[in-house]
């Protein structure tokens, strides 16, 4: 076998990405499995079956199905990617956009309990509407203030679901 | 009779004056949320999950029965005027009820599907009150090993009926059983996959597997691959019926539930197949064959009445043996959970105000269904046009609401950003999300059901076959997983003959 040009050998791999699937489900069978071998059950264990047997078939299981995943995918087996209602399968994946929804989450993760829900739930309602392209700013946080604050209202004084107030809800 | 007694007793709860306002308010947020483009049910009952938080268990069942009729409702509402089904249930709808809209027939599809809805879950519930108190009476006496087995039969079901790759399937029940997991072990204490941290110690709760699976997985999904120049809405008026419609429609209404009932009890994916069988039928039966793919009221009105009554199906075999057969059954089933009742045989014996309040109020909701929507389906309809960047920022949103709701805690959130994440990526690469979410659920149960199974049987694997009812099961698992071959065979004696 020839080695492959780079430009060639790249077009493979992207179109064979799902073969890291297969070795994610390799890697996550290996954790498995190394979690169960090394726990220690001497004192725990009570009837036949202890903590570590079930870890030990789902770990094989994983090892197993990762197998036959890549031999699927080697023989020219790929997985579906899903559609949707406003999915649009034609494009290449917009990456930038998930990034950003992914940034805005996880600073409302960090902003809740310092500021308090309505004020990082606004926050991450108008950044994910900006990531995923609404340029209003007249209109979009205006919309996620009184989204947040109503839902904060809603949960913490009518359902009895607790939501931090934070400092604003102290002044008021 | 004894059926009917507990059920005029469940009327009783159901409708209280606080539990009515529980149903209504369900069965309008379900109908809301379900008509917004890219929201299944599943996904509807998984965010509306922490609305229920503050009520007791009985109050927040009933909102939630509401909340899956609405869904569901609000789902064909979506495949009607945009053509655009939002979950494989619906497809059917858009078939015929699309072109319909098209002809400026929307409101009388409209109405043929709110009349299916009607009539499908009317049945399909007086077929849930005769039907659940034998199967739970005949399952009372089962034990640990049976238990077990029909978990099993769920993990199998799950994968190999539904979606197009077995190996896939398989694999996303694992991603789901190895989160089941993580935690402390259940009858030892035994911490497992915790990687040392505390937080993980008391487990990933199932509302962040389903939140993170059905919502962020979905919403960073689609953000991926957003249409530009979205379909547009059909604007429609208040549906009604002429007479020569309701002459058409009948009869499919009444027919859909035979087919629909006995699907959605089965672990057969749901109301997927009942609703192309109901198609397929009504097409055979109509008069009007040429209508059909043009907008044949016909094809709306089965297929709508027999989604309705798997969903009542659906019911009989979560209530009474806690075996989900769709996604929103295993939503369901994690609602249980968070309450500390587990569904099963002795469900009704130990929970009867529960239960019969829960399905006297499906009637509740299906006509208070009826007596919303029709008058409300152009505002509906409105809902349509929600702009996109609003949408999936709001699901967003509600779903980082539940998963703060759950216990209170911001990690919560990382960990079901990170979820949403996996699920990200199994939809790129086609590993269905079910399988995961009923292998969390169910995961952690059936491995205390086998291990008090070989406890008793001494550790001696006869121990889980020892039953006539486990026998039977594994029987049913066998044939399901021989299937393929089955087909293979038939089909090649087939060729050969022909």
């Amino acid at each position: 076998m020839t080695t492959p040009a780079p430009r060639d050998r790249r077009a493979w791999l992207r179109d064979h990405s799902e073969l890291g699937v297969g070795a994610l489900l390799f890697l996550l069978g290996v954790l498995v499995l190394t979690d169960a071998v090394t726990m220690s059950v001497d004192l725990t264990q009570r009837g036949p079956v202890g903590p570590r047997t079930v870890p030990l078939v789902v770990g094989a299981g994983l090892l197993l199905v990762a197998v036959l995943l890549t031999v699927d995918v080697l023989r020219g087996g790929r997985g579906e990617a899903e559609g949707g209602e406003d999915v649009d399968l034609s494009e290449p994946a917009d990456w930038r956009t998930v990034l950003l929804l992914v940034g805005v989450f996880l600073g409302n993760a960090v902003l809740i309990e310092p500021l308090g829900f309505p004020v990082s739930g606004a926050l991450l309602f108008w950044g994910c509407a900006y990531a995923l392209g609404s340029r209003r700013t007249d209109r979009d946080p205006l919309i996620a203030a009184v989204l947040s604050f109503v839902t904060y209202l809603v949960f913490h004084h009518l359902l009895g679901v607790p939501l931090p107030g934070g400092p604003l809800m102290g002044v008021i | 009779m004894d059926s009917l007694n507990s059920l005029m007793e469940g009327f009783g709860t159901a409708l209280t004056p606080v539990n009515l306002l529980w149903a209504a308010i369900g069965v309008l947020l379900g109908t809301a949320i379900g008509v917004l483009p890219g929201i299944g049910p599943a996904m509807a009952v998984a965010l509306l999950l922490p609305v229920t938080y503050g009520l007791e268990p009985t109050g927040a069942f009933i909102m939630f029965a509401g909340i899956y009729y609405g869904a569901m409702f609000g789902g064909s509402t979506t495949s009607i005027l945009l053509n655009t089904p939002g979950e494989s249930a619906a497809v059917v709808a858009a078939i015929e009820g699309n072109p319909m809209a098209k002809a400026g027939r929307g409101a009388q599809a409209l109405a043929a599907a709110a009349g299916g809805h009607f009539a499908g879950g009317l049945i399909g519930t007086v077929l849930l009150v005769a039907l659940a108190p034998v199967v739970a009476a005949l399952a009372v006496d089962i034990g640990a090993p049976d238990y077990f087995a029909i978990m099993v039969l769920a993990f199998i079901a799950v994968t190999s009926v539904l979606g197009s790759s077995r190996v896939r399937g398989l694999a996303s029940l694992l991603i789901g059983l190895t989160l089941g997991l993580i935690g402390l072990d259940r009858m030892t204490g035994q911490p497992r996959l915790t990687l040392g941290s505390l937080q993980l110690a008391d487990g990933i709760d199932v509302v962040i597997v389903a939140v993170g699976l059905f919502a962020i997985g979905e919403a960073l999904w689609v953000a991926a691959h957003l249409r530009r120049h979205g379909a547009t809405a059909i604007p429609v008026g208040r549906p009604w019926l002429a007479r020569s419609d309701l002459r058409r429609t009948w009869k499919p209404w009444l027919r859909g539930p035979l087919i629909g009932f006995p699907f959605g009890a089965i672990p057969a994916g749901g109301a997927e197949i009942p609703t192309f069988l109901s198609y397929v039928t009504e097409k055979r039966l109509s008069r009007h064959k040429d209508e059909f793919g043009h907008g044949a009221i016909e094809g709306v009105a089965g297929p709508e009445s027999a989604a309705s009554a798997s969903a009542a199906g659906t019911l009989v075999s979560m209530l009474t043996l806690g075996l989900p057969t769709t996604a929103v059954a295993a939503v369901m089933l994690a609602a249980f959970q968070q309450y500390g009742i587990q569904p099963g045989p002795l469900l009704f014996e130990r929970e009867p105000q529960l239960v019969w309040g829960l399905i006297a109020s499906l009637f509740v909701g299906m006509v208070l269904l009826l007596a919303l929507n029709l008058p409300l389906a152009p505002v509906w309809a409105k809902l349509l046009r929600v702009p996109r960047p609003y949408l999936y920022a709001g699901i967003l949103f509600f779903a980082a609401v539940g998963a703060y709701a759950v216990g209170g805690e911001a990690l919560d959130l990382v960990v079901l950003l990170a979820v949403g994440l996996l699920g990200f990526g199994m939809r790129r690469y086609g590993l269905p999300v079910l399988p995961a979410v009923i292998g969390v659920i169910l995961g952690p149960a059936a491995e205390q059901q086998l291990r008090r199974a070989l406890q008793i049987s001494d550790g001696s694997l006869t121990g889980l076959v020892n039953t006539p009812f486990s026998v039977t099961v594994y029987a049913v698992v066998a044939l399901l997983l021989a299937w393929p071959l089955i087909r293979k065979a038939i089909t090649r004696r087939r060729n050969l003959t022909a």
